[in-house]
């Protein structure tokens, strides 16, 4: 803050000027993060990839179609129940390859570490990578390693970049849902998040729930065969609100969701309760949202089911027509509201 | 979920909601009070489901709201101190002083923790005894034992470092003042039901019977809102003014002694700015003199801050319940929940963000 203002008799004759400073909720995955997206990266960068907006870019080398992406973690703690940040940086990047419908093939990493980290926590990071990475059937081809100064870095950042393979007729992307297409989620919703958060310092509320992070790419491999897809995304930060609200924009069209619908876990839902948060806004690390033509989508629900990652597979919503794009919620009580992003960090609230 | 999923039974729900309309033969208006109550209303998607003769206002009671812009100024003077980490409940951060919020600050490098109770605050001041740790303590009736509490702890545990910046409110004074107001529109509350767990509802009939408005204690849920209003509309198409207690699972006359006597050992009534409705004599709690050690407004000196809102703002008519959130000329504009100039745009219990994250096609934005 400014030592200059001169608070006394200072007033405020017109509105805050927009933010000059990048705060948390810039990177929260919500409308901040758009914000900063809209205004500062894409006008600079220009759109590069006709689909810079998606989970990956789509490049074509020589007729063949090259998935691309990159994602930074950062968590903490960096062990949290049902996972660490090594899971979450192989799932992740994983995850947004096999969103675009792309065979994930080979994932780079980067490692900014702060000096006094014991090689055994790094270890046992690297070597979840190493079990993630098996179990998503990608390799790890690259890889860099910078140490920074204590107090430069809270402990370890890793950023994760990966290369799949697009069949020729695969074309799925957050601007293609279609009018009557139904809306499918891979699970629960909000475990990452509440799991991550009662890990925290500072909350003390015990729970038996696990991080659903997780390499999707073998449960879109059997959706894919089952019939065809139209969108596909990953509600991780940000939640299930926030990326509908994207594929509304995208697609141009109002998604309705039923409340009763909504699968969510009883220690998420009371957690939810008690900080204030709502489970449409929490993060997940192993779930996927689906747009699916109705005549397709027993059929997808079926295959999902039949996946360790699809288990609690169900419809939650579909999508209608009206004038402008938007997320609508029929509420459990026969009520509807409108679900809007996050519109940045996510705060508990005071009473 | 037990204790929820009862009071939004879908069944009990529409039956509320049938014997409400057997009920109501004209239009009347009432207020909740408590922002909670507000944004339940709306996040049920309630407020369109209830016949059409029945008006809501929403009231005053979002603590964030109502918080002066000076008493925010304040916290981010101190809070921007090297010596200082300032702690707060989360949704405060968000709230927009004169010319930043607490956010900005912990960006700039300002030392900005959430915590979760006052408690906390009180263990990071015993973890960093060089630091000054001061706690932002806001909100109702509510939030004041365990803030009085965590000063009690500090001069107990004589935790010097620790301070408090104060701005309670009660929520008594604020009816008698929307009331009192020449264009009131309410004709009966339905009084906030977690005030009244803490404080009871001894209070209020004096004020029903001066102002001749039925008082219904109320609760959160679903089910409870409804029974809150059956009893409201009920008393009203009886001409009746009584008090009366829809929320009696959690709320008794006397409330919760223990609390209201550890409220009352720390702090006193003081005259108090609502934020958007101005002064309203004796609405607020401060710290009583012998507890004056633990003020942050004197020990950082910030007590002569002064401020005034943007024009722009009509957070006073919305918390009076005299204009609804879309006849406001900037709402879904220039104040929106990502950049808000009005308070009642920030909080989640705030009419503005329920509004516009409920309601924003009634604005065609």
């Amino acid at each position: 803050m400014n030592n200059d203002i001169d608070f006394e008799g200072y007033t405020c004759p017109i509105p805050i000027k927009p933010k000059d400073t990048v705060v948390l909720g810039h990177g929260s995955g919500g409308k901040l993060s758009h914000d900063l997206i809209n205004r500062l990266f894409l006008p600079e960068f220009g759109k590069a990839a006709p689909r810079a907006l998606d989970d990956s870019a789509i490049v074509n080398i020589n007729g063949q179609r090259l998935a691309l992406t990159t994602d930074s973690h950062v968590v903490s703690p960096l062990f949290f129940p049902g996972g660490d940040i090594g899971r979450l940086a192989i799932c992740g990047t994983v995850n947004d390859l096999a969103m675009v419908g792309a065979k994930p093939i080979a994932l780079t990493c980067g490692f900014v570490i702060e000096e006094g980290l014991s090689f055994e926590i790094l270890q046992r990071v690297v070597q979840s990578m190493r079990d993630s990475a098996a179990e998503a059937g990608v390799y790890i081809a690259a890889g860099d390693t910078k140490v920074v100064q204590k107090g430069s870095a809270d402990k370890l950042f890793i950023n994760t970049a990966g290369i799949g393979f697009v069949e020729s007729d695969v074309n799925i992307s957050g601007a293609n849902a279609q009018v009557d297409d139904v809306v499918i989620i891979s699970g629960t919703l909000g475990d990452h998040g509440i799991a991550v958060m009662s890990a925290r310092e500072g909350l003390n509320f015990e729970t038996d729930l696990q991080s659903d992070v997780a390499p999707l790419n073998h449960l879109i491999a059997a959706m894919m065969n089952a019939g065809e897809i139209h969108v596909l995304r990953d509600p991780t930060r940000g939640g299930l609100a926030t990326t509908l609200n994207e594929i509304a924009i995208q697609s141009n069209l109002t998604i309705e969701l039923q409340e009763t619908a909504l699968p969510v876990k009883p220690q998420v839902h009371a957690a939810c309760e008690m900080l204030g948060f709502d489970p449409l806004y929490v993060a997940n690390e192993g779930k996927l949202v689906a747009f699916v033509k109705p005549e397709n989508a027993e059929n997808i629900l079926l295959a999902m089911r039949q996946t360790k990652y699809g288990e609690g597979a169900a419809i939650i919503g579909k999508v209608i027509k009206t004038n402008s794009p938007q997320v609508r919620l029929r509420t459990a009580i026969g009520g509807t509201r409108l679900i809007d992003m996050l519109p940045g960090e996510m705060l508990p609230r005071i009473c | 979920m037990k204790y929820v999923d009862e009071y939004r039974d879908p069944a009990q729900v529409k039956a509320l909601l049938e014997e409400i309309g057997k009920a109501v033969t004209r239009p009347w208006t009432l207020m909740e009070i408590c922002g909670g109550q507000t944004h339940a209303f709306l996040h049920h998607g309630l407020d369109d489901m209830l016949p059409g003769g029945i008006e809501l206002v929403h009231g005053p009671g979002c603590p964030v709201c109502v918080t002066p812009l000076e008493q925010i100024d304040r916290a981010l003077v101190i809070a921007a101190r090297p010596d200082v980490i300032f702690t707060s409940y989360g949704d405060m951060l968000r709230v927009p002083g004169s010319t930043v919020d607490l956010f900005t600050v912990r960006a700039k490098g300002g030392d900005v923790r959430v915590v979760y109770s006052p408690l906390d605050a009180l263990k990071i001041a015993k973890a960093n005894p060089d630091k000054q740790v001061v706690f932002f303590a806001i909100g109702f009736e509510t939030t004041a034992p365990p803030n009085a509490m965590a000063v009690l702890q500090a001069q107990k545990q004589n935790i010097t470092n620790f301070s408090v910046l104060v701005s309670h409110v009660c929520v008594p004074p604020a009816m008698e003042a929307i009331l009192n107001s020449k264009h009131n529109r309410v004709q009966a509350y339905l009084a906030a039901g977690h005030v009244c767990a803490v404080m009871g509802y001894h209070e209020y009939p004096p004020i029903a019977e001066k102002y001749k408005v039925p008082i219904v204690v109320t609760g959160f849920e679903p089910v409870d809102l409804l029974r809150g209003v059956l009893a409201a509309v009920k008393q009203l198409e009886a001409g009746k003014a009584e008090v009366e207690n829809a929320y009696e699972r959690i709320v008794t006359l006397e409330g919760n002694i223990p609390a209201q006597k550890v409220v009352n050992t720390v702090f006193q009534s003081v005259d108090r700015k609502w934020r958007g409705i101005g002064m309203i004599p004796l609405s607020g709690l401060g710290l009583r003199p012998e507890f004056a050690s633990f003020d942050a407004e004197t020990r950082f000196s910030v007590g002569k801050i002064v401020t005034q809102e943007s024009p722009l703002c009509i957070a006073g008519e919305i918390l009076q319940g005299l204009k609804k959130p879309p006849q406001c000329s900037v709402f879904g504009k220039e104040c929106t929940p990502s950049s808000p100039i009005g308070a009642p745009m920030v909080s989640a219990e705030g009419a503005c963000s329920a509004y516009y994250r409920y309601h924003r096609e009634e604005v065609g934005t």
